[in-house]
């Protein structure tokens, strides 16, 4: 079996995978740097002309961009706290022996396998609705005024329900790596005195700080472009109240069909996602060597 | 769980996770429930929890009303096709990756995740205008197409890191008694990978079935995914509670289900094989 030949043959069968990808990058991602030049609407066809870097002036000092690039970060902090804040003790409290805990895994990770028309769509009515929702039927059982969700606190709404899907996500990740704990490590600290407080912080914690990291960097390429959540419950609004960079470039394209502005707000959400990618991808490969 | 348990803390443990797993699942249990309820109790204050009418006519008229049963179809095919296809790129591409590793394996592999992290929405204006020019736009095939490279990076990366388990040695034997590639293929690597190939294929159609940026973007009627057909009833006149619940009973019951079967996996798949 001569090695060339197998060399030969694996680089063929690496190719298509390779080339597929490298089209599905760069070709797009070149017509979008190439649209971004344009003055190009498709409501006047015909009209396309090289205006430079006039498409970024035009998106960058856009007061919708700032508020999106705000509404952005709110969104994607406020989840980032919520799932891992709640996930660390929910996944520590799955970590205990629990009777039936299959059972009680599934309902924890069931959010994240439902699609997310159907989250936003069901804690924007069943739940949130200000009059006949479950929410506002609790808040008159014990005496307060009902929100009305999407009116008085409409980011905070999407931020609620995007962190609900994803609370699944950070605890399934922090519980699969406490089961990977050594036991025996936290046995001879509980043995040598350490309370239940201090074998968190000096053992679990520090053992957990990867998988942390993990889910914070993930979470965020997933979140920077929530679009679903906001397509169907607000549209954005009310104003620009939830329109995030993500909504903001979909509005600009296919609302209001001005490519050139949304082609460079495109690129902008690009490197803004790089910069977490290029983390990500550090922390994976480093992971690779080992 | 090599630690003694007290009853005391079984039992404690228990009821605090049975708890919070509970309200965890409300949401979605609350669904299921008003999808069997009338339009006027789902829509009730104070609600009914259990002692309602129940019904099942939500469920026949979602498919009478809205022809359910044409984008739970597209869905089938835009998930199952895009799955099949990135399947087929990806097992030769992961093989040759695992088993022939060269110096350029490991920056290969990292590009490929960095494709993954672009943001779709970078790329939305001329994928848009090029399926507009194509007559690609609200076509089945469109979506399998851009589903499949959306999620291949993904699948490589999950087949990589199964087929890198497999143990080399056995390769070898079979290498020794003279199988040829085609043959240690099909009788030694096929029955070893299968494990990871099911679990990989699982992960992926969960994730093209809940796609909801492309498909929401790329399609509007005939091609339309159950997505698309749910965000539909965010229309105020489709205002329909127990319809809009039995829509999306139906549209998530079979994913909950693959999603039973594929938890471990998804961790690993999700993180690129960062967490196992």
């Amino acid at each position: 079996m001569a090695t060339r030949q197998t060399q030969l043959l694996a680089r063929s069968l690496l190719a298509p995978a390779v080339g597929l990808l490298f089209i599905w990058m760069i070709v797009p991602l070149a017509l979008t740097l190439y649209f971004s030049t344009l003055h190009y609407s498709l409501l006047d066809p015909g009209s396309e002309s090289f205006v430079g870097l006039e498409n970024f002036r035009y998106f960058l000092t856009d007061p919708a961009f700032l508020a999106s690039l705000q509404n952005t970060l709110v969104l994607v902090g406020s989840v980032l706290a919520l799932t891992i804040l709640l996930g660390i003790p929910l996944a520590l409290l799955m970590d205990q022996p629990v009777i039936g805990r299959n059972i009680v895994r599934l309902m924890v990770i069931a959010p994240f396998f439902v699609m997310p028309t159907v989250s936003a769509l069901v804690w924007k009515n069943l739940l949130m609705h200000p009059v006949s929702g479950l929410f506002a039927w609790l808040a008159k059982l014990v005496g307060l005024t009902p929100i009305d969700w999407f009116t008085d606190a409409p980011l905070f709404a999407v931020i609620l329900i995007v962190a609900w899907q994803w609370l699944p996500f950070a605890t399934l990740i922090l519980l699969t790596a406490l089961q990977s704990l050594d036991e025996e490590q936290k046995e001879a600290a509980e043995m040598d005195g350490a309370t239940a407080v201090s074998t968190f912080i000096y053992i679990t914690l520090p053992h957990l700080a990867r998988p942390i990291t993990v889910v914070i960097l993930i979470e965020t390429i997933f979140l920077l472009t929530v679009f679903a959540e906001i397509f169907v419950t607000t549209g954005g609004g009310p104003g620009l109240q939830t329109t995030n960079i993500a909504f903001l470039i979909y509005s600009q394209a296919l609302i209001q069909f001005d490519v050139g502005s949304a082609s460079a707000g495109g690129l902008v959400a690009v490197v803004i996602a790089n910069v977490v990618a290029f983390f990500l991808v550090r922390i994976v490969g480093r992971n690779l060597e080992a | 769980m090599a630690r003694k348990s007290t009853t005391q803390r079984v039992v404690v443990s228990t009821i605090g996770a049975w708890f919070f797993g509970f309200l965890i699942f409300f949401p979605i249990l609350w669904m299921v429930l008003a999808s069997f309820k009338t339009e006027l109790e789902a829509f009730a204050i104070p609600p009914s929890f259990l002692f309602f009418h129940w019904t099942t006519e939500n469920y026949a008229t979602v498919q009478e009303r809205s022809d359910y049963l044409l984008h739970a179809m597209n869905s089938i095919i835009i998930a199952g096709g895009s799955t099949l296809i990135a399947l087929l790129i990806a097992i030769p591409a992961a093989w040759s990756m695992a088993f022939s590793p060269t110096k350029r394996t490991k920056d290969i592999l990292l590009w490929m995740l960095s494709t993954k992290m672009m943001p779709p929405v970078g790329v939305l204006v001329p994928i848009y205008l090029i399926y507009k020019s194509f007559g690609l736009l609200d076509s089945r095939i469109g979506l399998v197409f851009i589903l499949c490279l959306g999620n291949l990076p993904i699948v490589i990366w999950m087949l990589f890191t199964y087929f890198k388990e497999i143990p080399r040695d056995i390769l070898e034997a079979a290498r020794m008694d003279g199988a040829t590639i085609g043959r240690e293929l099909v009788y030694v690597l096929t029955p070893m990978a299968i494990p990871g190939l099911a679990s990989t294929m699982l992960l992926n159609l969960i994730l093209a079935w809940n796609e909801a940026f492309w498909t929401l973007n790329l399609s509007t009627s005939n091609a339309a995914p159950l997505t698309v057909f749910i965000a539909s009833y965010s229309s105020p006149e489709g205002l329909f509670w127990a319809k809009l619940s039995a829509a999306s009973t139906l549209a998530i019951a079979p994913i909950i289900i693959l999603g039973w079967f594929s938890q471990k996996q998804l961790v690993r798949g999700l993180t690129f094989g960062a967490v196992k």
